[in-house]
This record gives C-alpha cells, structure tokens and sequence, in this order.
C-alpha cells in the first residue's frame, strides 16, 4: 500500500442492529477517520489504530452485508458495513496492515500473535469439512493435536497447506452435479389471498431456468423484449395468463386472445425454434428407431388413402392448429430437457443472467453440433450392437483395458521408485528432479570423453572425497538391508522395529515434515507475523532433537543401527533449516541498526 | 459357426446356435427345396431373421447355379436398418470364412426420395410429396432437354452425374444402408436414389418396405421385373392383411373434391396454353392413346410416378376408351365425376354401396361409363406428362380422385362403398366422407404369390396359424409355429385383473372412463415403476384414451408422483415427435436415470419399435386393443369375412386385438439372455376365449397363480422375478434340454436327430 491511505464510502454501526451513519471512511496508517455524509450529524469517528486490537469481517457469499468490525482495547467495536464486498477486502487488507505496522514489536508477552491472519474467521460448512477431514485421517489428527493444539501452529496455518485436501473434500461433495428435477414445473400452483380475484406465482430462479430452457420461445422473447419494451413483471404475467388460457384447452379461445395481444401470441403460439432444433436433431438420431423415415416411405398412406386411424382426429382448422399445445407435448419436451441435463454452472440471482447465460451455453452447443459427419461411424456401430443377439455369441473373457505406456521412462521410473522404500529415498528424488533426456546425457558423455581424450586425465572426474562418501554410505546401506534381507524381500527396515517405536519414528517424520514445510515457505520474512512464526517454528523444532535421541536411546540395541540411520536424515534435515535460520539472524542483526522492527 | 443341414452348408455369424434356430433353418430349407410357400411363427427373441438370411445365402452358396435374389420385406424403415445391419454381420462371417470371392454379394435398402436424396435444395422440402415434386422439377425428361438449351434452368448435378457415367454407375459388392447410400452417392456424386433404383435389378439381396411390393402404385414401378425364382420375405407379417386391404382403399373428403377442383382448372388452364403454343403435343398424345396404354415401360426413369393402383393383370392391354383420348374431353369427364362425388357427399345418412351398384349409379347421373372410369388413373398420368406438370404435390387430390375411379371400375367384388356424413364419435360436427374399402387381402398379395416361387411369411404371432392361408388366400407347404425354449423363465406375463382396492380394472367400454380404473391403473404404474429398473413400456387402447388417463393422472398428482421416479415419454401423433422421443427414452435407460414410455397399440411405436434389454423390463397393456367396432369399415369388412372365410365376427375381434397386445408385449425379449415381465391389465384376459388366443410361447409360460392378480400382488411377483433374474445362470441350459447348441452338439447330433 504505497499511498498509505484509503478512503471507502462505508456506512458507520455503533452496533449490528444500529442502522448506521453513511459517511467517508479514511484509513492512515496510523489512524481512521469518518466523516459523515449529513455534515449535521454528530457522529464524528477518529481513532487511532494503535486502539485497535483486531478486526472481523463478513465473508462473501454468506447472506449478510460486507461489514468489517474492529474491536478495541476497552472491548467496545466499531462497524463499517461497504458499499460492496471488494471495497470491504481493500480496507481489510489495509487494517491488516496498519495493525501490524502499528503493533508492537512481535514474539512480545505471551509469544502468540496479537495479528489474527487474514481470514481467520471460516464458514461452518468448511469448519465441518475440516472437523470430517481430521476424523477420517487418524494421522492428520495427531499431527493437529500436536502442532495446532500445542499452539504451535495456528488452525489457518494448518489448513493453508492443505487447500488441496480441502478442495477435493469438498468437490467430491458438489461432486454430482444438480440437474432439473423430473417432476414437470407446470404445478407452480398460484396462490390466492381468498379476497380478491388476484393470484401470485411465486417464480424462483430455478423455475425460471427451467421455464428458459424448456421453451425457448420464451426465452428468446425475453431477451429482446425486457426490459426494452417490457418490465419483468409484466413479461411474467403475460406469461401466465398464456398458461391459463393453455388449461382450458380451447385452441379457439387462445387464437383469439392472440390475435388481440401480440405480446400474449408469443407464448399461445407454439414454439418455432423448438421445431427448427426438431429438424436438426432428427437427421442424427438412431435409424433404429427412426419413425420420420417410415413416413418418407409410405406411399400406402398418401392423403386420403388407407384407413384413417381408429382414433377419430379432433376436427380442427388448421388456422388453430399452431395454437394448441397438448399435455404430452410438454411432458415429452419436460423430459427431453432434464435428459440435456443442466447446463450452467453458476448462481442463479437474477432473470437476466438466467437468460444469458442460458443463451450462451445454447450458441456453445451450436457450436459442437457439426459433427452429424463422424457420428454416422458410431450409429453403424450402434446398431450392430443393438441387432447383435449376445448369447449367441461366445464370452470373450473379461473385459480388460490394453496397457499403453506412452512413455517408457516414466513406467520404469515409477517401478524404481516403488523400490525406493527399501533403498536410499535420496537417490529417486534426485533422478527425477532433474529430467535429462538420454540424448543429452549421451552428449555430456561424449564431451567428457573426448575431452579426456584430448587432454588425459589430470584429475579425477568425481572429487575423490565426494566419491569415498558415497561409496561408503552404500556400502553401509547395502549391508544393512542385506542383513535381513533373507528373511522377507517386501518388508522394510521400519516394519522390523517395534511396532511403538515404529509409530514414534513415523509421528516424529510426519510433524518434521510439516514443521519445516512451514517453516521453509515462511521466507523471506517481510512481516511480524511470519517472523513471529518462524520463531515458534524455531523452538518447536529444536524440542525435537532430545526427543529422537531418546527414541534412539531407548529402542533395544539390534536395532539401533536402523534407527540411527532414520533419525541421522531428520537431523539432516533439521540441521539444514538451523543453518538457514541462523544465517538468516545474522543477516538480520547486522542490518537491524536502522530497522529496529527486525523484518523487511 | 458352420454346420451340414441336410445336404447343404449352413454360415452361421456366431458361435452358439438356438435348436429354434436350428429347427426354423431346416423347414425353411425344405420350402425352398419344395419351391412354395411358406408360414412360419417363431417367438421374438429367437433371432429369426438371422436365422433366415443365413439359411437362404447358404443355400444359395450350395447352389451356385442359381444366383441369388432376396427380396427381403420390413414394414418400416427401422427394421430396414436392423436388417441390413444384421446382413452386414453375416457378410464379414462368410468373408472371414470363404474370402472376398464367393462371400460378394451385394445388398441394398431400399426406400423413397424423401430417405436417399442427397440434393440439399430438394431435401430442404418438408413432405415426402414435395421431395418427390421438387426432384421431378429438376429431373424430369423435358426439364432437362430444356435446360440443354438453357443453361439457366436448374437441374440436379448428382442426377446429371449419374446418368453421364451411364452403364458404369454400380454399386460394388456390399451391404448399403441408407445412409451408406446416402454417403457413397455424395462421394461419387451420383444420385443415389436412381442409383439403388437402377441397382434393384442387380443387387442378391434388397431390403425394402412391404408397398414395395404389395401397393400396386409402387410395386408396378419398383418391382415389376424381378425373376420369378427369387425369394420373397415378409417379416413381422401379422400385420399384412391390413397392409393388403389397406393398399387398396382409398377415402375421399370435402377438402379432396375441393382440392380436385382446383386441379381441374389449372390443367384447363395448362391445356389451353398448349392448344395455343404447341398444338402438336396433344395430337401425339392422342394418336399414343389410341394404340394402347401399356406405355409405361418406355419411359424414362426419372419420368416415373405412382403407378396404377389397381393390379397389373387387371389392367386391360387395350386402346383407351375414344371419349376420354382428347384431353379437354377427358378434363370434362372428370369434372362430372368430381361433381357427382360431391353430390353424393351431401348425404345426411351412412350409406354403404358394393363396387357394381355405385358404378351403375355414376352411369346413370354421371354418364361415366365402368370402362372409362377404369382408364382414369392412366389418362391422369399420361396428360400430366403431356402437360409437362412437375410439382406433382400439387395434384395429389386429382390423383386420389382417379385412383378411387379405377378401384371402383376394376373391382366388382371383395370391396364396398361407404358414405358417412359425419364421424360417430363427434356426431354434430358434419365431415363427410366417401371411403372405398377393400375387404379381401388376397387380392394385393395375389400377384406376389402367383409371381414367385417361394413366399415367406413369418413373424413372432402369427397364431391362429390356419387363419392366415385363409385370410390370404394361398397354400403354404410348410406352415409351422415354434416354441421357445427358454434356459430360464425369463418372461413373465401376468393377467392384472384387480386394481390396488380390489375393484376389477378394465378398458371395456362402459368402464374405461370410471374415475376408479383410472386411478387404479395409475396406481399399478406408480407402484410398478418404484419396483422395476431400467424402462417401462406401457401400451393404451387408444390415443384418446392415452391422453384422457395421462390428463387425469396429471390432474391427480399421479403423473407427478411417477416423475419423480422415472421420466415420463409419450407417443404423439407428431411422428417427428415421437420418434425424438424414442431416443431420448433410449437415452434416459441408457444413462441409467430410467424411462416410461406411453404408447398407443395400434400406433406407430407397437409395430416396429424394439424394447429390449434394459430399454423394456416391464410392459404393461392397458386394456384390450379391440378395434373400434362402431366403425363402418370394420363393420364391412367383418361381413366379408363372415360371408366368404365364415370366421365369425367375434372371434375375428378377438383375434385381431391380441395379436396387437401379443405383438406389444412380444417386443421386449432379444434374446434368451433378455428378461422381462408383461402385465396385462384388464379383467377380460383372464376369461379362456381371449387368453387362449395369445401365442403359445406366452401361454406356456403364464401360470395359473398368475391369472387373476391385484396391484399388491403383481408388485410382489415382479420383485421376486427380479430378483430371481438377477441370478447368474448356465446360458447352455441345465439338465436333459439344451437352450443354446455349439458347434460340438450340432454335430454330435448329426443325422439322427432330426426335427
């Protein structure tokens, strides 16, 4: 925030059911200010940030406004509720700040944070989530008893890293996507007051949709006609007062009323588009069942030829006949639409976004619907299933799914890093940290080669140091697996050791893992609160090392060889983020003389 | 697999066979040997037209100095496909088997413009009929000798096409689709609807629709020079009498006469145009006439139309009669006829007249003689083409009213006349109609008989089997129906008498509207389609039955309620419609979400739509699909019946609606594998007279605890049926009774078993 200012038109609440003074609100780094609208009013807000303790505000989807509340030292509290909820996100970003520029210095008294870490404050239904997450992963609840529970972590540092276990959580919910329902929505029964003659439909988004989808008539007709020529409501109710005159089933009765209202035509009419997508979709349907073409060959039945059904056909004009709309049309084109299955995947608010997004989704499968080509492949296929009489034929075994393997290396890659439980876990790690394609690595060769050709060995190509050592450390890991090598090839050395041991080793190695995880993706520190971070990071790691050498002490001495071999890589790995955090201390104090805050 | 059947060699496209199967091929096999007719009834789902194809190309393989020729008859385009595609299955069999030389047949569907047109400015018509016209208006003779001179005329390049590669324009070996037709004519750029038509005479096999060859109108083009060694399939033929009779009938309405009317005058005009620009044309049309009729050989392909609906020997080879030669004497002639039509129209009582005294009538009123209106239809036909008339949609009304002349000059017995001023059902809405009925389906199928050698009828009901030589009138030398032998009971029909409050259920006429049935009916599907999975098929007596019960379930809430479980389809009198429908029902059982597909007995869907596999587990019949006695035809044909075959009006009734309900329910099994259960929901099947006419393979298989069901107990047998087929199972067959044979049993049946 370069400008160090912020200046939001906000709404002032002295409490949450207080109506609120509309006013200015202008943010400094060191203070807020608000100046009502009505220069009149007495309300007047000046406090500084350093009375400030911490701040709350709405989350964004939830139903209430976006208010953002902060309390201050005397427990009293201060809300604004914004305009909207990006103006709500600025400001909150920006008090975020102040508070921690304004703070004292961190790690101070208690050693917890004063700051609470943006979005601190979770929906219960992501609350719940994270609750079912910790019951179904027994580890993972361990792993939050120790780091969270021991105030080691905070909840939200905890979850941050996990996002992703989070997401696929909660898409494996949404998972199964909503579509129509099967009932038919042409019981949206009115209801009526008892008094007067006037009845209320009560329309949602959804049934809107559904309305839009079904009848594109409709649809369209809304689309150029609102708000343009008519408003929402009037649209509505002429389209209800077209159903009605629908249920009474008089075709002659709606042409009348069509011929008086043109608006009302459009919905007594029956739907154009409907029968242009008829024709479209007619070409690419399944010729075993397609009926259309029966009619293109029966010459028995030309006009006035053959018997007419048994079934007496309704003696109407023609001139009537685009106004009647049976029953059966609309159940065919309900289940014809719930079949498509819904198409949007988005919020339904409003009307307008109902429909275009509806229309959009409409041009996409425009789009894709060109394939009438390739498809005549796939229908010959069909129907030779369909025709095909299976217990005639013999069983072909099992289905099975060829195996193609597309890529040679990566199959071996993953069969050797199956192997690596029993070997060194460094040696697969490196490999595929650095993709060498084999024509690449051929070519170094051959550089090395000639080069020695040309020149003669001067010094050896591997520092005989770096060679020793790792030949020392495979020797020692060949003879530790081979020592119990004879006894089962699938167990690993873990599997050997005491079962509590076994858990211990593995509790320790699971926390190690997210300690440094945090602690690694803490830098560079910019603020106090990663800084206050790091040093609790810090201290919980440097308990850890009495711990192992206890487990190292107490495991019986067959095999405390393996062990030591496990706990040497989490020092390792401990030592390395030591070193980084001392180095980086050292930095720190050495430019600390003008920056007596500690972080950048 | 490959097998000996008696002295020949049987290709067989799969690895196991049924013993019906088996059975099916042998009596086949002997009818073809006999060289006549036969009759055959062979439960669905016993893969009968597999059965048939590979029996008729082996034995034609046999023989080789006998090539092949099949005319392979479905009722629609559909069972077209599924026949071409089964052929296609058996042509890579025997291709796998005896390599590209001898397996080279070729196999072609056939069907009309509308189906095989690839000319987008054609195809862009909404009817076949303006298809048809706007393909003449591009292809027609004297359209293209104008567009010779003028090159601004439009014309159909695949047409042109086809016609420049002249002799070299064949279809390769194969089996061709529709739509392999469609996208070999648009790669060569012929046309290939005259190709497949020039291809008939060529093709081994061709698959077409039953008119083909029964219409007179069309089999007199299509059909006309197929050799008389060829053999003739009628499949799914329990139907074909009243494809017979109804190939023959012809009804006149106001809107027909009016529409005539019209035509008269714009070929008034057209001749008047001629008389003053080229007067020559109609004097050679003349002196044609005079010499004879028979004319309709020499024409050019692309100039054909509609033949004439009477039989082709019926057609007298003789000079048309002098008082209609001249075209205006002829227009006159007409008028008078339409006049007296319209006369007769104006009646306020039914009248019902035979062929004979009609025709004495026009002679008296109308000074038309018998002969004269006999000629009619070809005179129409010989002056539109004189006239050069190529939007042919137009003058369908002309042409209906010279059909119905020429059925009634030709025909003295076997139809009847009758006149209606109103229909029964709406009595005070005045529509009337003139109907020209055929009553005896010998005569359509006559000449099919007389013209080949081997005439096969079969189909999954054809029970009462003697009834059909009768009603057809030939002599089959082998006339058989099949059992099933099923490995496992995986059919299970029920007779649903009661509802869920024990009230009998039923479509008889002074039930069918009590709000109690109704609501029991629904009640039987709610339960039904909570218990059953997959899809549910449901047949009506009628379509206004459908939508009166499906408004009244709507109305109730029952329709919801079933929603919620299913989604609901319904059969419309909109084919397209429909047929979007079916799809999406095939989709919805597909998907797994499940289906209930409302359909109507007679309509459409229950003649030729499969409901198979998971696509039909359950199909219930709501009601007994009688024919609507009150109708006069029906009346009428029934009196001929009695009269000349002495069925009784009663039993032909009976008959003819469960053969409908039979065939409804028969569609859901493919194979033995397939399962499904039918419920027939009306008190009247569990009386012996109607039940006992239902095809034996669902009789054998309806038990006696199942004859007389309420709801709760239907619910009950349907869940234990279910659950029993769940079940894994030996698909050979257990015990002493082999279902399913192998290569191995058929041999080691050898010759001593033998049917």
């Amino acid at each position: 925030m370069a400008s160090g200012e912020v200046i939001k038109r906000a709404k002032y609440k002295t409490s949450v059911k207080d109506p609120g003074t509309p006013g200015v609100l202008k943010m400094t780094w060191d203070k807020l200010v608000l100046v009502p609208n009505n220069p009149n009013s007495a309300m007047k807000l000046d406090v500084s940030f350093k009375s400030i303790k911490g701040y709350k505000n709405t989350k964004e989807g939830s139903n209430k406004p976006p208010w953002l509340n902060l309390t201050n030292d005397q427990g009293g509290s201060y809300i604004f509720e914004f305009d909207s909820y990006s103006d709500l996100h600025v400001c909150r970003d920006f008090v975020g700040k102040a508070l921690g520029r304004s703070g004292d210095t961190p790690a101070v008294a208690s050693g917890r944070s004063i700051v609470i870490p943006p979005d601190e404050r979770i929906s219960t239904s992501e609350m719940e989530l994270r609750i079912k997450l910790l019951r179904e992963n027994r580890e993972l609840q361990a792993l939050h008893k120790q780091l969270v529970i021991g105030g080691i972590l905070t909840e939200a540092e905890f979850w941050a890293t996990r996002t992703k276990l989070l997401e696929k959580e909660s898409s494996k919910k949404s998972k199964q996507r909503a579509g129509f329902k099967s009932a038919m929505i042409s019981d949206i029964k009115p209801s009526t007051d008892g008094l007067t003659n006037k009845v209320t439909f009560n329309l949602t988004p959804e049934i809107i949709l559904q309305i839009f989808a079904e009848r594109p008539a409709v649809h369209a007709a809304f689309l150029t006609r609102v708000p343009s020529k008519m408003t929402e409501k009037d649209f509505w109710t002429k389209y209800f007062k077209a159903e009605y005159i629908h249920s009474t089933r008089n075709a002659i009765a709606a042409a009348a009323e069509a011929a008086e209202d043109e608006d009302l035509a459009i919905f007594l009419k029956n739907d154009d588009i409907l029968a242009k997508e008829a024709r479209q979709k007619i070409r690419q349907v399944d010729p075993t069942v397609n009926m259309e073409a029966d009619i293109g060959d029966d010459y028995t039945h030309l006009p006035d030829h053959g018997f007419f059904l048994d079934d007496g056909k309704e003696a109407s004009e023609s001139q009537y006949e685009q106004y009647r709309r049976t029953l059966s049309h609309d159940i065919n084109r309900h289940a014809a639409v719930v079949l498509e299955g819904r198409v949007l995947e988005m919020d339904l608010d409003d009307t307008r976004t109902v429909a275009e997004a509806l229309a959009k989704s409409k041009q996409a499968d425009v789009g894709n619907g060109d394939s009438d080509r390739n498809c005549n492949q796939g229908t010959v296929a069909r129907v030779s299933h369909l025709t095909e009489i299976e217990d005639l034929q013999s069983e072909n075994g099992p289905p099975v799914a060829p195996l193609c393997i597309k890529d040679p290396r990566d199959y071996f890659d993953s069969q050797a890093n199956a192997l690596e439980v029993l070997g060194d876990p460094f040696s697969g790690a490196e490999r595929s940290k650095c993709p060498l394609s084999s024509k690449d690595a051929y070519g170094s060769l051959r550089d090395c080669i000639s080069k020695i050709k040309a020149k003669g060995i001067h010094e050896p190509v591997i520092k005989l140091k770096d060679a020793l050592q790792v030949f020392n450390a495979l020797t020692h890991d060949i003879s530790r697996t081979k020592y119990g090598a004879g006894e089962n090839p699938q167990q690993s050395v873990l599997d050997k050791l005491p079962s509590e041991t076994k858990e211990q080793l593995l509790q320790h190695w699971t926390s190690i893992q997210e300690l440094l995880r945090h602690f690694w993706s803490s830098y560079p520190i910019t603020s106090s609160y990663l800084y206050a971070k790091v040093t609790r990071l810090k201290d919980a790691m440097s308990q850890i090392y009495p711990q192992l050498e206890e487990i190292k002490k107490s495991v019986p001495a067959k095999h405390k060889q393996h062990v030591s071999v496990l706990v040497r890589q989490m020092h390792q790995a401990l030592d390395a983020a030591f070193q980084h955090y001392d180095a980086d201390m050292q930095k720190r104090s050495a430019e600390s003389g003008d920056r007596p805050n500690g972080y950048v | 697999m490959k097998f000996r059947l008696e002295d020949i060699t049987v290709y067989f496209p799969y690895d196991h066979i049924y013993p019906e199967q088996h059975a099916y091929m042998l009596d086949l096999k002997r009818t073809l040997d006999a060289g006549g007719h036969c009759l055959l009834e062979m439960p669905t789902g016993t893969g009968k037209t597999i059965a048939l194809l590979s029996l008729i190309l082996s034995y034609s393989l046999s023989r080789p100095s006998s090539p092949l020729k099949l005319l392979y008859c479905t009722r629609t385009v559909h069972e077209m496909e599924k026949t071409l595609s089964e052929l296609r299955r058996l042509r890579d069999y025997l291709f796998s088997e005896l390599g590209p030389s001898s397996s080279s047949f070729l196999a072609i569907g056939l069907s009309s413009r509308k189906n095989l047109c690839v000319n987008p400015r054609v195809l862009s018509a909404e009817s076949r009929d303006s298809v048809d016209a706007g393909c003449r208006k591009l292809t027609a003779s004297w359209v293209r000798a104008l567009a010779e001179r003028d090159p601004s005329v439009p014309t159909c390049e695949f047409f042109e096409d086809y016609e420049r590669a002249g002799s070299s324009a064949i279809l390769p070996p194969g089996v061709y689709t529709l739509q392999d037709l469609r996208a070999f004519g648009k790669q060569k750029g012929w046309c290939p609807y005259f190709l497949a038509r020039h291809m008939v005479q060529l093709a081994n096999i061709v698959v077409y629709s039953y008119q083909y060859l029964l219409d007179p109108k069309v089999a007199g083009i299509i059909s006309k020079e197929m050799q008389k060694e060829s053999v003739v399939v009628f499949d799914e033929a329990h139907n074909i009498d009243n494809v017979c009779i109804e190939a023959l009938s012809v009804s006149v309405r106001r809107q027909t006469l009016e529409g005539a009317t019209r035509n008269l005058h714009r070929m008034e005009q057209e001749i008047e145009r001629f008389k003053a620009t080229d007067a020559n044309r109609l004097k050679a049309e003349y002196q044609r006439l005079v010499e004879g009729l028979a004319q309709r050989g020499n024409l050019r392909v692309s100039d054909t139309w509609l033949a004439n609906p009477a039989l082709p020997d019926d057609i007298l080879k003789e000079a048309v009669p002098g008082n209609i030669r001249r075209a205006d004497f002829f227009l006159r002639v007409l008028r008078r006829l339409v006049q007296y039509l319209k006369g007769r129209l104006e009646t306020d009582n039914v009248e019902k007249e035979s062929p004979v005294a009609f025709v004495a009538s026009i002679t008296n009123q109308a000074g038309i003689d018998q002969k004269t209106l006999k000629f009619c239809y070809d005179r129409l036909h010989s002056l539109m083409m004189t006239l050069e008339i190529t939007d042919t949609d137009e003058f369908l009304h002309i042409q209906t009213i010279c059909d119905f002349a020429t059925l009634v000059g030709t025909y003295a017995r076997g139809f009847s006349i009758i006149i209606e001023p109103y229909d029964d059902r709406m009595p005070d809405v005045r529509d009337p109609i003139i109907q020209l009925s055929c009553h005896d389906a010998s005569l359509a199928i006559k000449p099919v008989f007389d013209r080949f050698q081997t005439v096969v009828i079969t189909s999954g009901t054809l029970s009462p089997i003697d009834l059909y030589p009768r009603l057809l009138n030939f002599n089959p030398v082998v006339s058989r129906s099949f059992t099933m032998s099923l490995t496992r009971d995986c059919i299970c029909p029920m007779v649903l008498t009661r509802g869920s409050d024990q009230l009998p259920v039923s479509t008889k006429f002074d039930m069918r509207s009590d709000l109690g049935v109704v609501r029991n009916y629904g009640r039987l599907l709610l339960e039904m389609v909570s218990v059953v999975p997959d899809g549910i098929v449901c047949f009506f007596v009628s379509y206004s039955y459908m939508d009166e019960i499906v408004n009244s379930w709507n109305e109730s809430g029952i329709l919801k309620e079933i929603m919620q479980h299913k989604l609901v389809f319904i059969e419309t009198q909109d084919v397209v419609e429909t047929t979007l429908a079916l799809d999406n029902y095939r989709r919805a059982c597909d998907c797994g979400r499940g289906a209930v597909f409302f359909s109507v007995a007679r309509g459409k869907v229950a003649e030729g739509i499969d409901f198979d596999r998971h696509y039909g587990r359950l199909v219930i019949m709501f009601g007994v699909p009688f024919q609507y006695t009150l109708s006069k035809i029906l009346l009428a044909r029934l009196e001929y019946l009695r009269d000349t075959f002495q069925i009784k009006e009663g039993d032909f009734l009976t008959f003819d609606a469960l053969r409908q309900a039979a065939q409804c329910v028969g569609r859901v099994i493919r194979s033995k594998a397939d399962y499904g259960m039918m419920i027939f929901a009306d008190k009247r099947y569990s009386r012996h007279d109607k039940r006992s006419k239902l095809p034996s393979w669902i009789l054998s298989h309806l038990r006696d605890a199942h004859l007389n069901l309420s709801t709760d107990m239907a619910i009950h047998i349907a869940r234990e049926f279910l659950r029993k087929m769940a079940q894994p199972y030996d698909k050979a067959g257990s015990g002493g009774k082999k279902t399913l044979l192998s290569q191995d049993d058929l041999e080691k049946m050898g010759d001593e078993m033998l049917y």
